[in-house]
Parts: C-alpha cells; sequence; structure tokens
C-alpha cells in the first residue's frame, strides 16, 4: 500500500480532531441533563449538637424492673426491635442487667452492698470514644459520626459478618438471625425496620436528636436519666458528673465510654 | 464430511430455539407501563427535582440521600427552585408515593429490577388510602 507523506498528516489531524470531540460531545450533553440550580444539602435548624454525646444514669433511682421496662418499651417501640422468645434470636438496643454483669473487671464484686445487687442498671452500645467495633468493621457499615461522637450502623452496607459483635465488650450489639418483621410487636411505620442478617444496636436517637427532640429513653426516664454534650462543661451531664460519683463499664479497655453511672 | 445434513438440520433447531423469544413475540410490543400518582402527588405537581430526572435518576438521588442522612448527618435537600425537603425514603418520598403497587412497582416490575428498598423501609407510612 502507498502511503503518502500527506496522506499520513491527514489522517493525523483528523485523529487529533475525534479525541477532541468526546469532551464537547459530554459537556453539551451534561448541560441539557442537570437541573440548572445546584440543589443544597444541610443539616436541619432544630437539630441538637454536640461534640460527643453522653448519658448519665441516676442508677439509685431504679428500685426495680418496672422502672426500666417503660424505658425499654417506649425505644424498641419506636425503633421496631423485634422481641423474640427464643433467647438466641434475641435483639436489644437497652435492656437491664445486675451490676456484677454490667461492671465485670471494673469494680469488686465479691461483697456488695444488698440494694445494690438488687437494683436494675440500664445497658445501652456506650458510644465510645475509641470504639472497638469500628475498627473491627470490614465495610465501616459502622462508624464514630465526627460530628457527635455517635458511634452509627448503615444498615444498607452491614454485611451480617459480626466481627463488630466480637469486638464489643458490652454485648451491645444483636445480629438478626430472622426476618425481624413477623416479631414485631408494633410497627412504627416512620422508622425502617431491619432486614435479615443484619446486626442492630442503640444509635442514641440520632432520627430524634436531628428533629431537637431528646433520646426516646431519656425522654420516658423523667429525670432518670440525663444526656447531653461530654465536652461541654456548662452541660447538665458535665454538672452531674462533676457532683457526683460515677462509674463506668470496663473502662480499663480503654474504650472511653460515654455512658456514666451515678451509683 | 457425510453428516452434513444432520450438522444443518442441528443447527437450524438451535438457532430456533435461541431465537425463540424473538420469533414468539414478534410484532407484539408490551405496553410501556402506567403509573398512577396519588392525589397528594398530583396536588404536588413536581417532585423533588423534574419529572424526567426522577424518572431516570431516582436512584442516584436516593443514594445521595442515604449517604448524606446516614454518614453526614445533613437531612434537609434544597432543591434548585429553594423548596425544603428532609430527606428520607420513608418519610418523604413514600409518604408522597404511598401506592406501591401502582408507583413502583410498576416501572421496577417492567424493567425488571428488584431493589431491596421495601425489605427495611416500611411502604405508605402515614397510611394514607
Amino acid at each position: 500500500m502507498d502511503t503518502s507523506r500527506r496522506r499520513v498528516l491527514q489522517l493525523l489531524g483528523l485523529s487529533a480532531a475525534a479525541l477532541s470531540a468526546p469532551p464537547v460531545f459530554n459537556a453539551l450533553a451534561k448541560e441539557a441533563h442537570e437541573p440548572a440550580a445546584a440543589p443544597q444539602i444541610g443539616p436541619s435548624k432544630e437539630a441538637l449538637t454536640a461534640k460527643q454525646w453522653a448519658m448519665v444514669i441516676d442508677t439509685p433511682k431504679f428500685k426495680s424492673e418496672k422502672d426500666v421496662e417503660p424505658l425499654v418499651e417506649a425505644c424498641h417501640k419506636i425503633h421496631n426491635v423485634p422481641h423474640w422468645d427464643e433467647k438466641r434470636w434475641e435483639i436489644k438496643w437497652l435492656w437491664a442487667t445486675h451490676y456484677e454483669h454490667a461492671f465485670t473487671g471494673t469494680v469488686s464484686r465479691r461483697f456488695v452492698a444488698e440494694e445494690v445487687q438488687h437494683r436494675p442498671f440500664l445497658v445501652l452500645c456506650n458510644h465510645c470514644e475509641n470504639p472497638p467495633c469500628v475498627r473491627a468493621c470490614p465495610t465501616k457499615a459502622t462508624f464514630k459520626r465526627p460530628e457527635d461522637g455517635i458511634v452509627m450502623m448503615d444498615f444498607h452496607r452491614c454485611i451480617g459478618c459480626r466481627f463488630c459483635m466480637a469486638a464489643c465488650p458490652f454485648g451491645a450489639r444483636s445480629f438478626n438471625y430472622r426476618d425481624p418483621r413477623p416479631a414485631l410487636k408494633y410497627t412504627n411505620k416512620q422508622f425502617p425496620t431491619r432486614m435479615k442478617g443484619v446486626v442492630e444496636k442503640c444509635s442514641f436517637c440520632v432520627e430524634r436528636l436531628a428533629e431537637g427532640k431528646m433520646p426516646a429513653c431519656v425522654e420516658a426516664s423523667e429525670g432518670k436519666l440525663t444526656f447531653g454534650d461530654l465536652f461541654d462543661e456548662k452541660s447538665k451531664v458535665r454538672e452531674l458528673i462533676k457532683t457526683h460519683y460515677t462509674i463506668r463499664r470496663k473502662v480499663n479497655l480503654g474504650t472511653e465510654p460515654a455512658v456514666y453511672y451515678i451509683v | 464430511m457425510n453428516d452434513k445434513k444432520l450438522i444443518v438440520t442441528g443447527l437450524v433447531i438451535f438457532l430456533i430455539i435461541v431465537l425463540f423469544p424473538f420469533w414468539y413475540n414478534r410484532g407484539r410490543a408490551v405496553p410501556p407501563p402506567e403509573v398512577k400518582l396519588t392525589e397528594q402527588a398530583k396536588a404536588a405537581k413536581e417532585c423533588v427535582l423534574s419529572k424526567d430526572y426522577m424518572r431516570s435518576e431516582h436512584m442516584q438521588l436516593l443514594d445521595l440521600w442515604r449517604e448524606s442522612v446516614v454518614r453526614e448527618a445533613d437531612r434537609i435537600y434544597t432543591n434548585p427552585k429553594g423548596k425544603q425537603f428532609v430527606m428520607s425514603l420513608s418519610n418523604t418520598c413514600l409518604d408522597c408515593h404511598s401506592n406501591k403497587a401502582d408507583f413502583c412497582d410498576k416501572c421496577h416490575n417492567y424493567a425488571s429490577v428488584r431493589p431491596y428498598c421495601w425489605d427495611c423501609h416500611i411502604d405508605n407510612p402515614k397510611e394514607n388510602s
């Protein structure tokens, strides 16, 4: 085949022109497709904010299981937490346990005041400052929200590997071994359920904080629970920690739990 | 090559089977789905963004909403016209489009896509008829 110098140059020129075509086309196509002004995304105005949300639980005010039930009920009701009679399928966001189980390794459990021994201790996700579950999660489905320190779950991303459950020293996470929907006592249609194969836990009621409301358990507790910013010296939470002797669960592990117990 | 007849017959049968969907459905067009709007949606006239955009790109918008709400703690979406929406599939989208069977399912079935949104998000949160 004969190829003249002129022909080669022509081809080169054409190729160069062709290369520059896609960006021009793309730019034209984009203008036609996208809305004129850019939409804006922002936080809601009434949202409550903090650097690190924390909770203080005034345990002497809880005399028996009866004082705990309405709080658990309030939480599980609005978050569509299923109730299974079968213990191994149990899903818990907020529940009561005994002193010696709540504070293993932290306090002396040999001889304990009788009243303390029978007192129900509310336990939930501690929203640790240094959460081990977050480090264990391979998909970043669970993460510590930088805005307010809440350890959150993105259920869309959870693959159900349960590494977080192994990593959490507080047993605050539950796994949906079955579809939770049949086990719901009530359904709050405004809040999603979970699906089979997903881990779930307390979220410090992020969806309520975004609307300017306190967490459901705090609201139902009639002052037995206090919620506020741990890093704000003037917050109610700090005030209580300053004026009362408080303990936290398993501090020796260094996870820095954000739930404080007045004993 | 004495099996020419056999091979050609085999090939013809093979082609007939493989092209079955084409000749079986020839000349017939499945009508495009017709979605029904709820009264609430009709009254609102426009969705979050234009109808065409929503029709083709609503999944991208939902993905963006999910990312913003869950990860960035941003929950308010202001559209180009300045109207504000709470970014919530359950409480904003499905509140207005509360007729899943006549709206969502129509196109999803037509396009043979099976999104699993409703495994968790509950349809028709405020129980509008």
